[in-house]
């Protein structure tokens, strides 16, 4: 994949991700931080595939990277699950 | 290859779709529901397509991480939110810098090693590391083991753009030169570490909404520089959807404090001799009890309700719903105003309220409520206090001057609930509270409502 794609694809996101995100009203904004802070936990990919390129401390860096990804993607999706349940309506 | 990419493309739409059902708290739960779909697609999809080296090894690391996880997401209050989005963030900023780390050592010295990829790898590094220690500081605060007031020392703005600069110029040196000595790429991780320190520390208590929402925002940063790294559209969408909600927030919070986001990194406003700028006068205040209160509102037809930080301290937020719920019965029509400021994170109190089944209609923002003091016959603030203080809107030499605040002074009747007289944390007294249509009532804010309640009764 060439850069110039690669960064379309970036600025596209980042136009949508405002478009969305401030549609969000302000009673959800902590889920909207938690759930959001489980996505970045997409790391958890990069990760996986650092564990596997080659050098023996990058597959170290890797498992930890696999580690704290996994925290932030299991803990960010169940404690906003946790919160959203609560939200009712009368 | 061809189909992980599809894989991608598919989790990124469910990310995408996810945080726009977040548009209602019908649909949120959901939207949440999809977006962990998703990272399972892009999960699985990984582990097939890379042919995983160790397979055992991740699964282990995998467990044990889903149960550090876990155990965070069950057993935390829903009053410690702020600090566990906190240390969530560090974990984040930190796995992408472990991956790009991870990255450069695997192309050290060989033909992969381009000047781009090394920019990407040592961008992540910086800022994951910096959003590692940052949130930890933050958590620490949050928490209580670190002081939550500004933490400051001489010299301290200097040291920071000292390491600001010296950074930039390792950083740069050794993307331009090929092959830097390693200790170079060790300096960019110490000194990114040391930086979220330095630029935390001296961030007080209340400015934590920005800090949590800009860390936030890094978190993002952190993983989008490194699917440039990887050349990974995964982390680049998602990466990029963080970024952004984080900025957003970070925005909402520092015009909810009308100030800018330098002035909330760099002013360390909240040092009690900084601020008050020695004229601090005596106010002469009533102050009450919940019995006369009770009566108070006996006679009310329209109570709103103020919560802020003192309420989530003081775990008030079921005695605060009693009490409502009371008021409901007695035939009073009842809101709750929620400043976007309130609290230690965006949403903060909002979240409090629904633990305690208090329902999201009678939640009203700032633009919405403040209409509604006009008519109003009692607020009842509850630990709250810069966000009531009417010097806001007319002391030009007040530090909290031009934030929108919430027009409590406006209604018939304001009760004030607070521990002592002390000021909030700005340092300065609240006028508010020697107004003649003001009542102090002090104490701790959950004891003070479960009084309120009985009084209530027993009318």
């Amino acid at each position: 994949m060439d850069m110039i794609n690669i960064l379309t694809v970036f600025i596209l996101a980042i136009f949508i991700g405002f478009e969305i995100i401030t549609k969000v009203p302000p009673t959800l904004h902590t889920p909207l931080m938690s759930g959001s802070n489980a996505i970045s936990g997409i790391a958890i990919v990069g990760a996986i595939i650092a564990t596997k390129i080659g050098s023996e401390v990058g597959t170290w860096l890797g498992l930890i990277a696999v580690i704290f990804a996994t925290i932030n993607c299991v803990g960010g999706f169940m404690v906003t699950d946790r919160m959203l349940k609560m939200f009712k309506r009368k | 290859m061809e189909y992980t990419n599809l894989a991608y493309v598919l989790a990124a739409v469910l990310f995408i779709l996810g945080i726009k059902k977040l548009s209602s708290p019908k649909t949120a739960r959901t939207g949440n529901a999809i977006s962990s779909i998703g990272m399972l697609i892009a999960i699985i999809a990984t582990m097939v397509t890379f042919e995983v080296l160790d397979f055992k090894l991740i699964a282990i690391g995998m467990v044990i991480g889903s149960i550090i996880g876990a155990t965070f997401a069950i057993r935390i209050e829903m009053t410690q939110m702020p600090q566990m989005v906190a240390i969530f963030n560090g974990f984040g900023g930190g796995a992408s810098a472990l991956v790009a780390a991870a990255e450069f050592f695997t192309i050290y010295g060989t033909s992969e090693q381009t000047m781009f990829l090394t920019g990407t790898i040592i961008i992540s590094v910086f800022v994951g590391t910096l959003t590692l220690t940052g949130s930890f500081i933050a958590f620490g605060k949050l928490q209580g083991f670190i002081s939550g007031q500004p933490i400051v020392f001489t010299g301290q703005q200097i040291l920071n753009a000292f390491l600001a600069l010296t950074v930039l110029g390792l950083g740069t040196f050794v993307t331009i030169s090929g092959m830097p000595e390693m200790n170079m790429f060790y300096g960019v991780i110490i000194i990114a570490a040391v930086l979220g320190i330095t630029l935390t520390l001296p961030i007080g208590g209340a400015d934590m909404p920005v800090v949590i929402s800009l860390l936030n925002s890094y978190s993002g940063i952190a993983a989008a520089s490194t699917g440039f790294v990887l050349m990974n559209n995964a982390l680049i969408i998602s990466g990029a959807l963080v970024g952004a909600s984080g900025l957003i927030l970070t925005n909402i919070m520092c015009k909810g404090m009308n100030r800018s986001l330098a002035n909330v990194i760099f002013g360390a406003v909240g040092l009690q001799n900084d601020s008050s700028g020695g004229d601090v006068k005596e106010i002469s205040y009533k102050s009450s009890t919940t019995d006369e209160v009770a009566m108070i509102m006996d006679a009310a037809d329209k109570v709103i309700i103020v919560p802020g930080y003192g309420l989530a301290v003081a775990q008030a937020q079921y005695a605060v719903r009693e009490v409502a719920e009371q008021l409901e019965a007695m035939g009073k029509k009842v809101l709750y105003a929620i400043h976007p400021v309130a609290g230690r994170m965006p949403g903060h109190m909002n979240v409090l309220l629904a633990e305690a089944n208090v329902p999201y209609e009678q939640l009203k923002d700032l633009d919405e409520i403040n209409p509604e003091f006009e008519d109003c016959d009692v607020a009842i603030v509850l630990g709250a206090n810069d966000v009531v203080n009417p010097a806001a809107r007319h002391d030009t030499s007040s530090p909290i001057y031009g934030m929108p605040i919430l027009d409590v002074d406006k209604s018939r009747t304001v009760i004030i609930n607070k521990r002592t007289m002390n000021p909030g944390f700005a340092g300065i007294q609240n006028e508010l509270f020697g107004f003649d249509n003001s009542i102090m009532v002090f104490g701790d804010a959950k004891e003070m409502l479960t009084d309120l309640y009985k009084d209530l009764k027993e009318l």
